[in-house]
């Protein structure tokens, strides 16, 4: 089959593999219909995640239909129509059933490694590294699906690839991103970064009761697709979006701010430039430049929620302005499963419409041009699904 | 709760101070030396004389060998009277089980080769005695017998090897409620013999360089197998990694070996290579 490869810093490939085998009896193998470039992905494409090797399959936001199942798997069966979710998860473990399912115990088959290096590992993902278990991706024309009688959701006919194909990742994890600001009705929220998560994240701040939603970039078509989602747009490449913000929340600020960009943030000035020069020497790992200044613009008691992936060190972190204002920060993977049928049926009600996120539909060969483009933010690019 | 994170370390360090200089005299002999050397010393310091120097250095020597416990002339004729002390290995796990479904897979002996990553297979000869058979290097195998000794229900198992086995240790495991919905702490507790010889590199195989880690490994995979039903693999899935190498342009298959261990330059930080 058909495959994208990774190779190095931005090296990737399509390249012809063997197909994926049940391996294990739980497994499940899908014939990929649809498959998307996630903006995490861009981290793996900038060599920045560590442990990736030369000729890992990425992508982890992928659908398609059932065309194998293992001895064990009592749920699926073939030609099933599945959207799988980008966290790999049992079902059993502690966290798995207290609906903690990115924290699953038992489904990184390299979990010592991140035990070592984060204390305690959570679960693993697709394409992402050999720190989240080197599971092979999906923008391939097939993948291996472990633990599939936990994870895949079942679709019904009438829905289209483009509408559902989202809910594997960027529309969970916007979601959950809004979740985790502790919306109030009629609140105010900052999300720095209109991207796909960014996206989601300004409609579910909606769909959770937000007031109003401020949504900062510096790239116009994203603004424009935030402002056709009702957020106010910030271009911070030529306004103090700081200023701008406590101007507009009358000295409060927002009660709750955003960071959908999370590790390689672009940042402006001195800062920027401090970040650049210790990540390139590998004194730090992570620019958080974003992360900063949504500390520094959350009002006392707000809440910072972080979508946004971080994988290492930081340095330069405000922790003082958050302690002294009492801010809370939540973040993390995922929990897509526990996302996964609410937000189908707000997809079903017609709430939303997740493909208005779609900026390019491609094959799967022009995947290495996908990525060029996206990482450039060319042509308008905001999210390209790939058809293997 | 917590499995004695010093006394696990301690035969580790031990391990490595021996490389360096190794601990070849008894501790009863240790003492005399130290003792009998300090008074030599402080006795042919207080003569001040050629021969009350030499007593001096010959005090430092037998000294230094009592609390050092390493001494040249033993290493030169090949003597080694250190006292042989036995290594204890102490790993706990939460298991989200009950404690009597985990106490009866593990009771029923012919599981644990799922779950020991060296044993290749368990058999019961009768109710207390068991026979086992793990990979040892080269390709070899080591068998030994094993009896329990002691056996409760839902709590606890222990069990000792039996007679000339290759690998003699004694063993137990103990199953604990963890609170509530929270499942059971498995505890494992082995203890063994410092190898020399044949059965060494059988023991030094079975239990790994690190003993910790391999338990720990090993009871990972026990928690796996009654979580989640499965260990998971990523063994047999494909890759671009051949074709990439330029060998082949379709690619092959990973093989089929160990799942990925970090390269220590690549932990962490940076960048991949």
């Amino acid at each position: 089959m058909k495959a994208l490869c990774w190779y190095g810093r931005k090296d990737v490939r399509v390249e012809n593999v063997p197909d994926p085998e049940i391996l294990a009896p739980r497994d499940a193998i899908v014939k990929i219909t649809s498959t998307a470039i996630c903006g995490s992905d861009l981290h793996l494409y900038d060599g920045f995640i560590p442990t990736m090797r030369r000729g890992d399959i990425l992508g982890h936001e992928f659908m398609g239909e059932v065309v194998e199942v293992g001895k064990a798997n009592t749920r699926l069966k073939i030609g099933d129509r599945v959207v799988v979710p980008f966290t790999i998860s049992c079902g059993g473990c502690f966290f798995c059933q207290k609906g903690l399912f990115s924290a699953c115990d038992n489904t990184n088959p390299n979990a010592a490694l991140a035990d070592k290096l984060y204390g305690y590992s959570g679960a693993g993902i697709f394409g992402y590294s050999h720190l989240y278990g080197g599971y092979a991706g999906g923008q391939a024309e097939y993948a291996r699906v472990p633990f599939a009688q936990v994870g895949p959701l079942k679709l019904p006919e009438n829905l289209p690839d483009e509408k559902v194909l989202f809910l594997s990742d960027i529309f969970p994890t916007g979601y959950m991103a809004a979740e985790n600001c502790n919306i109030e009705p009629g609140d105010t929220v900052a999300i720095w970064g209109a991207g796909p998560v960014g996206q989601f994240a300004i409609r579910s701040a909606f769909l959770l009761g937000a007031g109003r939603v401020f949504s900062i970039d510096d790239v116009p078509e994203r603004l424009r697709l935030a402002e056709e989602g009702g957020a106010i747009p910030i271009d911070d490449s030529d306004e103090d979006v700081l200023e701008r913000l406590d101007e507009e929340t009358g000295g409060i600020g927002p009660d709750s701010c955003m960071d959908a960009v999370g590790m390689e943030a672009h940042g402006k000035g001195l800062q920027a430039a401090y970040d650049r020069v210790k990540q390139s020497l590998r004194l730090e790992t992570d620019r958080p430049g974003v992360l900063r200044i949504a500390i520094q613009a959350c009002r006392k008691g707000g809440t910072v929620s972080i979508p946004g992936v971080y994988g290492g060190l930081i340095d330069k972190v405000p922790i003082g302005a958050a302690f002294a204002k009492g801010i809370t920060l939540k973040m993390g993977q995922t929990h897509v499963q526990k996302y996964l049928r609410p937000l189908l049926e707000r997809v079903e009600k017609g709430e939303i419409d997740p493909s208005f996120v779609i900026s390019h539909r491609m094959s799967l060969d022009e995947a290495p041009a996908a990525y060029s483009m996206f990482r450039a933010h060319e042509d308008g690019c905001t999210k390209v699904v790939l058809k293997p | 709760m917590s499995p004695l994170p010093s006394s696990l370390r301690r035969p580790i360090q031990a391990a490595v101070l021996k490389i360096a200089r190794p601990v070849n005299v008894s501790s009863s002999e240790r003492w005399i030396s130290g003792i009998a050397g300090t008074a030599l010393a402080v006795y042919g310091i207080s003569r001040r004389r050629f021969w009350g120097g030499a007593v001096a250095l010959i005090g430092a020597g037998l000294a230094q060998r009592g609390a050092t416990g390493h001494c040249d002339i033993y290493a030169a004729l090949g003597i080694d009277r250190a006292d042989r002390r036995s290594t204890l290995v102490e790993k706990s796990i939460t298991v989200n089980r009950p404690a009597g479904e985990l106490y009866r897979f593990w009771r029923n002996l012919e599981n644990l080769s799922q779950v020991f990553e060296h044993v290749v297979a368990v058999t019961e000869i009768d109710a207390r005695r068991s026979r086992w058979t793990a990979q040892a290097p080269a390709g070899a195998t080591v068998a030994w017998e094993a009896e329990i000794l002691a056996d409760r229900e839902g709590e606890v198992l222990a069990w000792r090897t039996l007679g000339d086995s290759d690998v003699l240790h004694r063993g137990s495991v103990r199953f604990r409620p963890a609170g509530e919905g929270r499942g059971t702490v498995v505890s494992v507790s082995l203890e063994y013999e410092p190898p020399a010889g044949k059965a060494g590199v059988a023991i030094a195989k079975l239990f790994g360089e690190e003993p910790e880690r391999q338990i720990a490994d090993d009871l990972r995979r026990f928690k796996q197998i009654c979580e989640a039903g499965e260990v998971p693999t990523t063994e047999g899935q494909p890759s671009g990694r051949e074709s990439a190498s330029g060998r082949s342009r379709s690619g092959r298959k990973e093989p089929a070996s160990k799942p990925f261990r970090p390269l220590q330059a690549q932990s962490g930080t940076g960048r991949p290579s």
